[in-house]
């Protein structure tokens, strides 16, 4: 315990004790946030979503011209519940279920909801019962908010974890602590502890600085997010010790930290939802911690899910966590 | 007294390369050892095996005749010839990080005092010259009270006046009982330091033993130095093996009192005749067949 504490005070003087980098790391978050949520706060799109329960097919028959219709897009949905409160938060702009009777949801509130529904009164679907819903829209940035600051936290714990070992080993000071009594996993542990703290507290500062003027969605549990929001830097950073186990090239380094990231930063949900995208698309999403991390964020600020309801993300997180350190530790070199 | 540590037939091989080719050593406790090599003479990798570093292709490394464990670990003191600290921390936050991973250490004060430290604690250890960077690494060999020393070229790069305190450092340390292991590029670092030495060459040691012994059992002769100024002409008609060297005249010889009547008798002026030492420059060329260049 004293060995890692040691190494656990060390990195933590190293990252505060460099104004540069705790100032980039800080400021970088809230220049996005602020950023995008000016560029999208008019939340333009040029397509209209449309949940689909019961399939295609049976859509098709209800109505044939519907599904050839340009510029909308539908997607399948089996849980008519989850998909009507996606209706209500303006996630989706209309819902249709043809397992039954032909029915539509449609949000009072919504001028997206309002067009379609003379759009689809053209095209054959004038018969279908029509269900109206209220709830206030959910902004694009609540909706982006979880997304900016899942994917700046895993460009802190990737790059930030993995080039800081990669350096180490580079210079000869891992070799230095290969001389003492200081084991791997001790070490690549104070690693992702040192690291771990100083992201979920710029994090949380990042996300109190930006509450204050743009004054999020939080409809869930803060402790719910925090456990989310650590295990999922946990995860992360996890996968930073193990692609920097082994390497003392930064090039190399820098190559295989892109590689792990580019796939999370466009298929984990950060930029856009993934809903309606090719299965394995969404198969291989699934494996990043990263979209476990942003989708469970969303649904507790969003939606107000519970730990129960995100307790499958949590195990993932959890689960890749363990596995990824322990294979770090056990090809970890020092030199 | 058993030796601190030993080594037997110890092999490494790369691809290619056979860098340490059948070495044994037996250090005792207490001593000076100094392993002298040209670059690419396999004493980096020697001594990295005996530190348990990198793990020998063949042979064995025994400690206090333990193989290498968890309990070498807490007992030797490394500097090594290339290394890094934690950016960003002071010396005394340093000495107190690396404090921290051992069991059993030094009073923290004992090193800053035995090593000079006391008037940089507070800077900065990327703000450090040359010798006080190499005083600090060596306070950090020495926080676990190590019973073993490892020193790898310690004062290469140091003015001399650095590398003349940093000796009488390393004497001090030696003075507490210390077995030290040094390499070191100078000649007259090992003969000022080293109670025994070995000479590498190809990975093989091709000489050992005190420095006195190795220079007598090499060079029974002595050279006499005498100004050509006068004599040069006299000397050369002699049958007396004298060279040219610079402004002098060179002459090795065994029987130091029959040349020096042979001087006498053929009217040299020996006013300002010099009696030169071999060092173990002389010895290192002579064993490894090389300049010094290492």
């Amino acid at each position: 315990m004293k060995k890692f504490l040691a190494v656990l005070h060390a990195r933590n003087m190293e990252f505060l004790r460099d104004r540069s980098a705790l100032v980039w790391n800080l400021a970088m978050p809230f220049m996005l946030v602020f950023g995008l949520a000016f560029t999208f706060s008019g939340g333009n799109k040029d397509i209209y979503k449309i949940g689909v329960v019961g399939g295609i097919e049976q859509l098709t028959q209800a109505a044939p011209k519907l599904p050839t219709t340009q510029h909308l897009q539908f997607i399948l949905y089996d849980d008519l519940d989850a998909a009507i409160n996606k209706v209500k938060h303006h996630q989706m702009d209309m819902l249709i279920d043809v397992s039954a009777a032909p029915k539509y949801w449609v949000n009072t509130s919504s001028p997206n909801g309002y067009l379609l529904e003379r759009i689809i009164w053209g095209v054959g679907a004038d018969k279908f019962e029509r269900q109206a819903v209220e709830g206030a829209e959910i902004r694009y940035v609540d909706w982006f908010l979880p997304g900016i600051l899942g994917m700046n936290m895993m460009f802190a714990c990737l790059f930030g974890v993995g080039f800081v070992i990669v350096r180490y080993r580079k210079n000869g000071f891992l070799k230095r602590l290969k001389a003492t009594p200081l084991g791997a996993f001790q070490f690549l542990f104070a690693q992702l502890i040192s690291r771990l703290l100083l992201v979920v507290v710029i994090t949380t500062i990042v996300y109190v600085g930006c509450d204050f003027f743009i004054d999020f969605n939080m409809q869930g549990s803060y402790g719910t997010l925090l456990l989310v929001t650590t295990l999922g830097a946990m995860s992360l950073i996890s996968i930073g010790l193990l692609v920097a186990a082994h390497t003392a090239s930064e090039e190399l380094a820098g190559g295989m930290l892109n590689i792990v990231t580019w796939p999370m930063m466009l298929l984990s949900g950060a930029w856009f939802s993934l809903e309606g995208a090719q299965p394995w698309v969404q198969n291989i999403a699934e494996l990043f911690p990263l979209t476990h991390m942003i989708s469970a964020t969303r649904s507790i600020m969003n939606e107000g899910a519970t730990l129960a309801q995100v307790m499958p993300d949590v195990w993932v997180l959890s689960l890749t966590s363990a596995v990824f350190l322990a294979i770090g530790a056990f090809v970890f070199k020092w030199e | 007294m058993p030796p601190i540590i030993t080594a037997t037939d110890l092999v490494k091989q790369y691809p290619g390369v056979r860098a340490v080719d059948g070495i044994n050593l037996e250090i005792p406790q207490g001593i000076c050892f100094g392993l002298l090599g040209a670059n690419g003479a396999g004493k980096t990798t020697t001594i990295e095996m005996l530190e348990g570093i990198h793990q020998p292709t063949s042979g064995a490394v025994l400690y206090k005749g333990e193989p290498l464990g968890a309990r070498y670990r807490e007992e030797v003191g490394i500097q090594f010839q290339h290394t890094a600290l934690q950016d960003f921390l002071t010396v005394r936050e340093t000495l107190k990080f690396f404090e921290r991973l051992y069991t059993e250490t030094l009073p923290i004060e004992e090193v800053i005092e035995l090593c000079s430290l006391t008037d940089i604690l507070d800077r900065d250890t990327r703000k450090l010259s040359g010798g006080q960077r190499q005083r600090l690494l060596l306070a950090l060999a020495l926080i676990n009270d190590p019973d073993l020393i490892f020193l790898d070229e310690p004062t290469t790069g140091l003015d001399p006046q650095a590398r003349r305190n940093f000796w009488d450092l390393v004497k001090l340390v030696k003075s507490r009982n210390k077995t030290i292991v040094l390499t070191t590029h100078y000649m007259e670092e090992a003969y000022a330091l080293c109670d025994e030495i070995a000479i590498m060459d190809k990975g093989r040691i091709v000489s050992q033993g005190t420095p006195q012994q190795l220079l007598t059992e090499h060079f029974g002769d002595v050279v006499l130095q005498i100004p050509g100024d006068d004599a040069g002409g006299k000397l050369m008609q002699m049958d007396i093996g004298a060279v040219p060297a610079g402004e002098l005249f060179e002459i090795k010889t065994n029987r130091l009192h029959h040349t020096l009547q042979q001087l006498m008798d053929n009217g040299i002026n020996l006013d300002r005749l010099r009696i030169r030492a071999w060092t173990l420059e002389d010895l290192f060329i002579n064993v490894t067949g090389k300049d010094k260049a290492v």
